[in-house]
């Protein structure tokens, strides 16, 4: 179990403007992502295997979609959609709800960014993004991974339970799993998740509990 | 010329674009991107960036000319030029563009036009100084040298 460090994430990158696609394509490569860039959020949707429907999740195509997409990064202001929007429609898709998303834009106004985040915007990148910027979105995808493998872990543990007692299930909290996965997973040569996060957040701080294989 | 001439003459080239304020930091960001995998990444950017500053100051010179003045078309293209000058560290094409976008919103017709010439200036100033250094970076390739590392400015 764990993240191999050598393992590719697949980053989707969306953007209206073509300088600007480049430009974080190469950020993205350069720090050994796999890429995919699209000019529009709903190519994005698209991309990620999202249709527009009255029953939407079901509908939604995760099947057919080859290639798994470990992080969304997205330019807050683009015609017709706008990132803010993206990232909504991701967050109310409970396919896509899991998929970290990150928000960039060149004009610093507070109150986008707090909306961004309440959204459920894991970063808010001022334009134009740097390589320390870029540095910051690994522990996301990471994370993702480790949640979505504790939670195909805890089903199983789960399934198990309920079969000799159904009074005794109970999901363990996300601080207590990532313990778990902490002392099953020791190793020194590891950074702390806590570097670069904002501190501002009000989500729950790990500590060093979640670590991370650096390169 | 001999390629450590080259390298020098570019390194001090440079340094006179930052310090006289037509490129940031972002610039050495964009030449840190380009490697061996990437050996043009700088001249593409760059090539885009022409590309699209070209269309937007025209747009903005039809929109401008008009007996009407449509804001709103102002409004769009103004933060475009701005976010792909400061994409490519053209600092003082995007200090322009703020004052630009100002007089926008208040709706100032004149002032928006001597904006414009003023963006418009910016713009072909920093156009003739990138196209110089790329000129520099092309000889020094040629001569079978290495592009100096702009450490100091990222």
């Amino acid at each position: 179990m764990g993240v191999a460090a050598d393992s590719q994430f697949h980053v989707l990158a969306v953007d209206d403007s073509l300088i600007d696609r480049k430009l974080i394509e190469r950020l993205l490569k350069i720090s050994s992502f796999q890429v995919t860039t699209v000019d529009s959020g709903s190519k994005a949707l698209e991309f990620l295997g999202w249709r527009h429907d009255e029953d939407g999740e079901r509908k939604h195509s995760s099947n057919q979609t080859s290639v798994e997409v470990n992080l969304v990064i997205t330019d807050y202001c683009m015609p017709g959609m706008t990132g803010y929007d993206l990232l909504k429609k991701m967050k109310e898709c409970s396919y896509l709800k899991n998929i970290p998303v990150v928000i960039m834009s060149s004009e610093n106004v507070q109150s986008r960014i707090t909306r961004c985040l309440e959204e459920g915007a894991e970063e808010f990148f001022l334009k134009p993004v740097r390589l320390t910027d870029v540095n910051k979105l690994k522990p996301h995808m990471i994370m993702m991974m480790k949640n979505k493998n504790h939670f195909q872990e805890n089903q199983e543990h789960d399934f198990k339970v309920e079969q000799s007692d159904s009074d005794l299930i109970r999901l363990p909290t996300e601080e207590q799993s990532l313990q778990q996965h902490n002392s099953n997973n020791n190793n020194n040569k590891r950074k702390s998740m806590d570097d670069g996060l904002p501190l501002d957040r009000a989500r729950p701080r790990y500590n060093g509990a979640l670590t991370v294989l650096s390169n | 010329m001999e390629v450590d001439q080259l390298q020098r003459s570019f390194l001090e080239y440079t340094t006179s674009l930052f310090r006289e304020g037509f490129l940031d930091g972002q610039f050495g960001q964009l030449q840190m991107l380009q490697d061996e995998s990437n050996p043009d990444f700088v001249v593409e950017v760059v090539s885009l960036f022409f590309e699209d500053s070209q269309r937007i100051l025209n747009d903005l010179s039809i929109t401008l000319n008009q007996q009407n003045v449509d804001y709103k078309k102002i409004d769009a293209n103004v933060p475009q030029l701005k976010g792909s000058s400061s994409s490519i560290g053209a600092q003082r094409v995007r200090n322009a563009c703020i004052a630009f976008r100002n007089f926008c919103e208040e709706q100032n017709a004149d002032a928006c036009r001597r904006c414009l010439q003023q963006v418009k200036q910016e713009y072909l100033l920093v156009k003739e100084k990138l196209e110089a250094l790329i000129r520099l970076e092309q000889q020094i390739v040629a001569a079978g040298g290495a592009i100096p590392m702009l450490n100091e400015f990222s």
